[in-house]
């Protein structure tokens, strides 16, 4: 690649023209046409975005079908192979978001997603990072669980299994992250502990789990574990899941969190030591609020990874966001239609993930400036 | 892992009280691991008594039993008449046929996206921006989905697409001309395989010759002689020939040449573009770990752009690079796992199906474990190797 560069306002040797005077002319210049081969990338670009944007247009929105009337798909039939059948949104969009959820109790799904998003948009901000915001987190998740449930007046009992779509997928990765996380913190500990009996369980754990793929630590929880429950025990199938989702990010967290344990000097400990504070008391006042705020950007990223891969619920047939999407084109009438509902799922999934990475972009920039 | 320290204190003796800290370390160090073997062995003995009552035995006597599970695209000779230790064998090369393949073509697309983003063309390194986040934030799965739906999508094989002649894409998967391999080619690929290795150790010592002397020699002519010319002429002495064929329509299937399988080349689509985005962040960030001064030095020589990029950058970018693009090998390797969504026979699929058939919950994931365990083991030391290889040799 012969145009790679570290900065695009390098100053030129050339002589000024009219076109450097033209602010416009002059950053088509420097940015577009900046030598020959510059330029022949910026035409070969140019040809194929416009042919990819005209064809997606054509497909997308000048030939795709908007609404039908009832079920009855022909217009999206007539118009198969032109154009997009966005119809199948507006027909399928509360099952998506919510499954088997009873229909006239939707609302409670919905509002639940809402507390989600403000407890995330709550805990991104850096006023509330203080010992309160655990007591947030547990007081929100409650009420989650309480909405979600029922079962006190005026709301009835709705149970899990008929759970499905968005709140699920938030559930498993939010109940994920909440016990996960402290899970990591022990182990992290564990893993830097002088113990050797400690020190050896918790590399174990570590490198066990992610040295394999979550997938087959949804097989175990969904096969193996009744195995291993005495006789009568059994355990609901979500709740099986999300512990297999726990450990799995309990190990990766755990591998972060040392991360930024490393980054204490030692002096810190010496100084706490020498304090008078005990082992418990070292950490949880001076070496984990250090660490932590240390690893916050690869936390956002290990919590993004996370929240895609509890997609993976699907193989075990749990009625997460993308389950629910598959099998809402099931039905015959809509099955031709499933790219639709994969880009309408897959916009939901990216401005999730998106957020966070902006999150983390901007913590990475205000770390960087040392705030 | 703990940083060495120039001087230790002097150990505690230990005495029997919890005011003392070796004392109270080895008491919470039996109290974890008596936790610990507890639960174990609560969990083992009622993993014994379900599997009892079950009657289901424990232990891998089934792998020589017959697996009567029909596996469509394999590489190896298989026939549902054959045991499920062949099965898992063909399964773990299915795995890896779309690991290692899934591995290099990420690296590839995902350097080329990543030096893309630090072009000085605007539109370009824009491109590369929106390739990179759209790709990132979407599930892998999703992904594979939508991948393997498009595939479906395509023409039925009568209306396949023929871009060259000899190629068909339908939803059959790919067709492509074969060539029949058999004991005559595999000497000339041993050749060539051979001279490429003569090669590059010829090409290392040449460089070092030029270290000492100063004097630039060429290299490519012996490239040409090892890789090309000595093949070909053990190709013409022992009169091998090297027949095409050609994949031909009958009826409703192709017939010759060599089929990739939709599930397969959705899976390897889904893998590639998955993980390049993230390897292509790996590159950048490496890229921009090189100080600027390397760069301004190498153009203040009058060394072309390109050049700099190759020689000076990305060898140093590379120490920086090395570490988390391991890790992103190892995610790929994971997460083509994800084939038994759309019923592509890897690994854990086929284990899957073992497990359905015979019950063997314990003994199938073990297995499945065991290979991921020994291929992430496998990986990682190739990539620490490597890194020790192009480490930073300090005098």
């Amino acid at each position: 690649m012969a145009t790679a560069t570290q900065d695009t306002s390098r100053p030129t040797s050339r002589p000024r023209s009219a076109f450097d005077a033209n602010p416009v002319t002059h950053w088509l210049r420097a940015n577009l046409f900046s030598s020959i081969t510059s330029s022949i990338i910026t035409l070969l670009l140019i040809a194929l975005l416009a042919r990819m944007i005209i064809s997606f247009v054509h497909w997308g929105i000048w030939d795709a079908v908007w609404t039908v009337p009832g079920n009855d798909t022909s217009a999206c039939r007539a118009a198969r192979g032109l154009g997009a059948c966005w119809a199948v949104i507006p027909e399928k969009y509360r099952f998506i978001l919510f499954g088997t959820y009873p229909y006239d109790q939707q609302w409670r799904p919905a509002l639940a997603t809402l507390l989600f998003i403000a407890l995330f948009y709550a805990s991104c901000l850096r006023r509330f990072w203080r010992r309160e915001l655990v007591l947030i987190w547990a007081v929100m998740l409650s009420l989650i669980g309480l909405l979600m449930w029922g079962g006190a007046p005026g709301l009835p009992f709705v149970s899990q299994e008929r759970w499905g779509g968005l709140p699920v997928t938030l559930i498993l990765a939010t109940f994920g992250l909440a016990f996960g996380f402290p899970l990591g913190i022990f182990v992290a500990l564990g893993r830097r502990s002088k113990l050797p009996a400690i020190r050896s369980l918790c590399v174990v754990y570590v490198e066990l789990i992610r040295g394999v793929p979550l997938i087959s630590l949804l097989f175990m929880a969904s096969v193996m574990f009744p195995l291993f429950m005495p006789d009568g025990v059994n355990i609901d199938k979500l709740l099986r899941a999300q512990i297999a989702v726990v450990l799995y990010a309990g190990a990766y967290l755990a591998e972060v969190v040392r991360g930024g344990l490393q980054a204490i000097p030692r002096g810190q400990h010496e100084a706490a030591d020498a304090l008078g504070l005990s082992y418990w008391q070292n950490n949880r006042l001076i070496i984990l609020p250090q660490a932590i705020r240390h690893v916050i950007p690869p936390l956002v990223n290990t919590f993004i990874a996370f929240f895609k891969d509890t997609s993976l619920v699907l193989i075990i047939g749990i009625f997460d966001l993308l389950t629910t999407a598959k099998t809402a084109i099931i039905d015959p009438a809509w099955q031709a239609y499933s790219v639709e509902v994969y880009i309408f799922v897959a916009l939901i999934y990216f401005a999730f993930c998106f957020a966070m990475s902006r999150y983390s972009r901007h913590l990475e920039l205000q770390g960087k400036r040392g705030a | 892992m703990t940083t060495p320290t120039p001087k230790r204190p002097p150990r505690q003796r230990m005495s029997l009280s919890l005011r003392n800290d070796r004392f109270r370390g080895l008491l919470w160090q039996i109290a974890v691991v008596a936790i610990a073997v507890a639960l174990v062995a609560w969990l083992w003995s009622n993993a014994v008594h379900n599997l009892s009552a079950r009657r289901i035995s424990t232990g891998f006597a089934f792998l020589g039993r017959e697996a009567g599970m029909p596996i469509v695209d394999t590489w190896l000779a298989y026939s549902p008449k054959d045991t499920y230790l062949r099965a898992f064998i063909v399964g773990i090369v299915n795995t890896l046929r779309v690991a290692v393949i899934g591995i290099v073509l990420a690296t590839i697309i995902g350097t080329l996206v990543g030096i893309a983003r630090l072009s000085s063309n605007w539109l370009l390194s824009r491109l590369a921006a929106v390739y990179v986040e759209v790709l990132r934030d979407v599930p892998p799965l999703l992904q594979l989905l939508f991948w393997y739906v498009l595939m479906q999508g395509l023409p039925p094989a009568r209306g396949a697409w023929r871009p060259i002649d000899g190629v068909f894409l339908s939803n059959r998967g790919l067709v492509v001309p074969s060539i029949t391999l058999d004991g005559g080619q595999f000497w000339v690929i041993g050749t060539a395989v051979l001279g490429f290795i003569i090669f590059y150790s010829l090409r290392r010592r040449l460089i070092t010759l030029q270290i000492q002397d100063g004097r630039t020699r060429r290299i490519w002519p012996y490239g040409l002689l090892l890789v090309i010319a000595l093949p070909a002429l053990v190709s013409w002495v022992l009169g091998v020939s090297w027949t095409v064929t050609m994949p031909e329509l009958r009826g409703f299937n192709f017939v010759g040449g060599w089929t990739f399988a939709p599930e397969y080349f959705a899976l390897l689509i889904a893998l590639v573009t998955y993980t390049s985005a993230f390897i292509a962040e790996i590159v950048r960030s490496g890229i921009q770990a090189v100080p600027r001064g390397q760069w301004d030095a190498a153009l203040a020589l009058g060394l072309r752009r390109s050049f700099v990029l190759q020689k000076i950058v990305l060898p140093q970018a590379l120490r920086v690079i090395i570490p988390p693009m391991t890790s992103q090998y190892l995610n790929l390797t994971k997460n083509s796992s994800l084939a038994v969504a759309i019923g592509y026979q890897d690994i854990v699929s086929i284990a899957n199906t073992t497990l359905n058939q015979t019950g063997q919950a314990i003994e199938a994931i073990a297995l499945i474990m065991a290979v991921f365990l020994t291929i992430s083991l496998g990986i990682s030391l190739i990539m620490n190797w490597y890194n020790a290889h192009i480490a930073l040799v300090e005098r």
